[in-house]
């Protein structure tokens, strides 16, 4: 038996004549929390509904635990999912919306009792049990929408940008809720999110997807530190990105010479942090400028376009409109091979 | 600012007295002990609504009215809720069409489409009356049932039809136990304002009349024509209490299901 939960097999998912997914090849490990991780519209949302049977494929196979379900109904497929909007049923108690499913599995009526009072309990709802749904919070409104998909004890849980309605705090709670879960029960988890930090912070292997393509696929390490293109290397932070060519520097905006030569033809990154700021053989004129607590962000004006840098919050701050000296240090570009003009 | 406030509260009361004035009339003429329908009523007796009670033909049509109200708009909600349905979740090819052809009983004055039923239906067809008022009752109330429930579908997230199948529902299923039950209320007030519309419904079924298929309104019409007695306002405001207790008992139903 192979470690693969669930395989997509050149999936091809469309909506009408516009393809969303383009020959998606997808496994996603036994007990593995994978994030899809994309801009909206890259086809990650509709991908995760592909999964649970709410959209039937155009072209290719899925499998779940071995078995082709590409024509399985979802009702069939004991995948649970949390939506992003959570889809509680208005009409019943927070107590019969998480017993909703077993009651359609015709479970007995204490079994029916005790799982759903565990799984409320298991976020934390378990004194809410007779309201109604409305009148709980943003946050309690997801858990609730958790648990109800608990309780069906799926072996896949696909969630729908879990965080993104949740306040700071609350999304702690929510991600360490999650990986709890995920140690506890082994469940496998999807989750689509269009935020690099979340998916960096609480996924075991992140794909990016950019129009309904599976750009790079990679531990959140890899994605974070090897960016395999310039779209990969944009969406983790890698804000200052330019071409290198016959020893200049270049960017849609001008270009600059680092009397330095490098082979080839390949775009460099670099984050803020890497941008050696107050010293250099470069020029830009402060535009923005922001505390950020450990640090202060600048946005320079320069002739390479933006270039956004970072100074520790200790050194002088620079003030809007000024002139900085600056330097893109080469030793700390992140090459990004083959997609140099 | 003071005389601002009077004038709107002679607006306010005029308003009432307008709207609630005819029935109140209509009580006080039901109640006369005199012989002619009459205001202001000459002395007080309830012989008038006892005899509403004992005119055979008014027995007779408001059962048709109660038949055509009940079963018609039953038939509308029937044909209805799936079409505001489909119009609501998908995007059927000829919608706006759809919506259109279903609004048109409500555009077309009724004097036509009981003409046009009487000359290319019961006519040529033979279809008896009874059958005929049945159809067209169901088809004016269309409208109501798809209006109405379409809006309650519109307030409604589509996902939780795909939550409920995710949790081992059927389609169907999924529509019984996620959907139904919260736009009962939509269906409710369908019924409400197709029973009503139905039951006073004039123009269509003055064509559909046959030798002892009559219903009640047009009854009524028939009988003021022959006898000019308070009978006719006795069973006026019969009817209005009917009505009030219907949409009372539907608002305490109503109500009541929404806390339980």
């Amino acid at each position: 038996m192979s470690d693969d939960y669930v395989v997509l097999e050149r999936l091809k998912l469309a909506y009408g004549e516009t393809v969303a997914v383009h020959d998606l090849d997808l496994a996603i490990t036994r007990g593995e929390l994978l994030a899809l991780l994309g801009p909206s519209g890259c086809g990650k949302t509709t991908t995760m509904r592909a999964i649970a049977g709410l959209l039937a494929p155009a072209a290719g196979r899925i499998f779940i635990d071995g078995a082709d379900v590409t024509y399985t109904p979802p009702s069939k497929r004991n995948v649970g999912l949390v939506f992003q909007s959570y889809a509680l049923f208005p009409h019943l108690s927070v107590f019969e919306n998480v017993a909703f499913g077993l009651r359609i599995k015709r479970e007995p009526k204490p079994s029916i009792d005790a799982r759903s009072r565990a799984a409320l309990a298991t976020v934390g709802l378990e004194g809410f049990a007779r309201r109604n749904p409305a009148e709980l919070s943003g946050g309690q409104q997801q858990r609730l929408a958790l648990a109800r998909s608990l309780v069906m004890e799926p072996k896949l849980l696909l969630l729908d940008e879990p965080l993104s309605n949740l306040d700071a705090r609350l999304r702690l709670e929510m991600r360490t809720e999650l990986q709890r879960l995920q140690l506890e029960t082994g469940v496998t988890m999807v989750f689509v999110t269009h935020d690099q930090s979340e998916a960096l912070a609480l996924a075991d292997r992140i794909v990016v997807m950019k129009d309904g393509i599976a750009v790079q696929t990679g531990t959140p390490e890899e994605i974070y530190n090897r960016p395999r293109d310039v779209f990969v290397a944009d969406f983790v932070g890698f804000d200052n990105i330019l071409y290198f060519r016959n020893g200049m520097l270049t960017s849609d905006f001008g270009s600059t010479d680092t009397g330095e030569e490098l082979p080839g033809s390949d775009a460099l990154a670099w984050r803020p942090a890497e941008v050696i700021l107050g010293s250099g053989p470069m020029q830009g004129r402060v535009i923005g400028a922001s505390f950020a607590g450990q640090y202060r962000e600048y946005v320079l004006d320069t002739g390479l376009g933006k270039i956004k840098a970072q100074a520790p919050a200790d050194a002088p701050p620079h003030t809007i409109g000024g002139l900085v000296a600056f330097e893109l240090p080469l030793a700390k570009a992140h090459r990004l091979p083959g997609t140099g003009k | 600012m003071k005389r601002n406030l009077w004038v709107a509260r002679i607006v306010i009361f005029l308003t009432l007295a307008f709207l609630i004035g005819p029935f109140l009339i209509i009580i006080a003429a039901a109640l006369s002990a005199g012989s002619s329908l009459a205001f202001p009523p000459q002395g007080f007796s309830l012989r008038w609504v006892i005899a509403v009670f004992e005119v055979k033909s008014f027995r007779a049509s408001f059962g048709l009215s109660m038949f055509l109200a009940v079963f018609g708009t039953v038939a509308s909600l029937i044909l209805g809720v799936p079409a505001a349905y489909a119009v609501t979740r998908y995007r059927i090819p000829f919608g706006e069409a759809v919506r259109m052809a279903v609004a048109a009983p409500i555009i077309v004055p009724g004097i036509i489409v009981g003409l046009a039923l009487l000359r290319y239906l019961v006519i040529p067809v033979g279809m008896t009356v009874t059958l005929a008022l049945f159809l067209a009752h169901t088809a004016l109330v269309l409208p109501y049932s798809v209006r109405v429930v379409s809006a309650s579908l519109e307030n409604l997230r589509p996902d939780i039809e795909e939550a409920a199948v995710l949790l081992g529902c059927s389609r169907f299923g999924a529509f019984a136990r996620a959907v139904l039950p919260n736009i009962r209320g939509g269906i409710l007030a369908a019924f409400i304002l197709g029973f009503v519309t139905s039951f006073n419904q004039v123009p269509v079924s003055l064509f559909l009349s046959g030798p002892g298929v009559r219903t009640l309104p047009i009854d009524m019409l028939a009988y003021i024509e022959m006898t000019y007695d308070p009978s006719v306002a006795a069973l006026s405001a019969l009817l209005a209490f009917l009505s009030i207790a219907i949409v009372f008992a539907a608002e305490r139903f109503l109500g009541l299901s929404r806390y339980v």
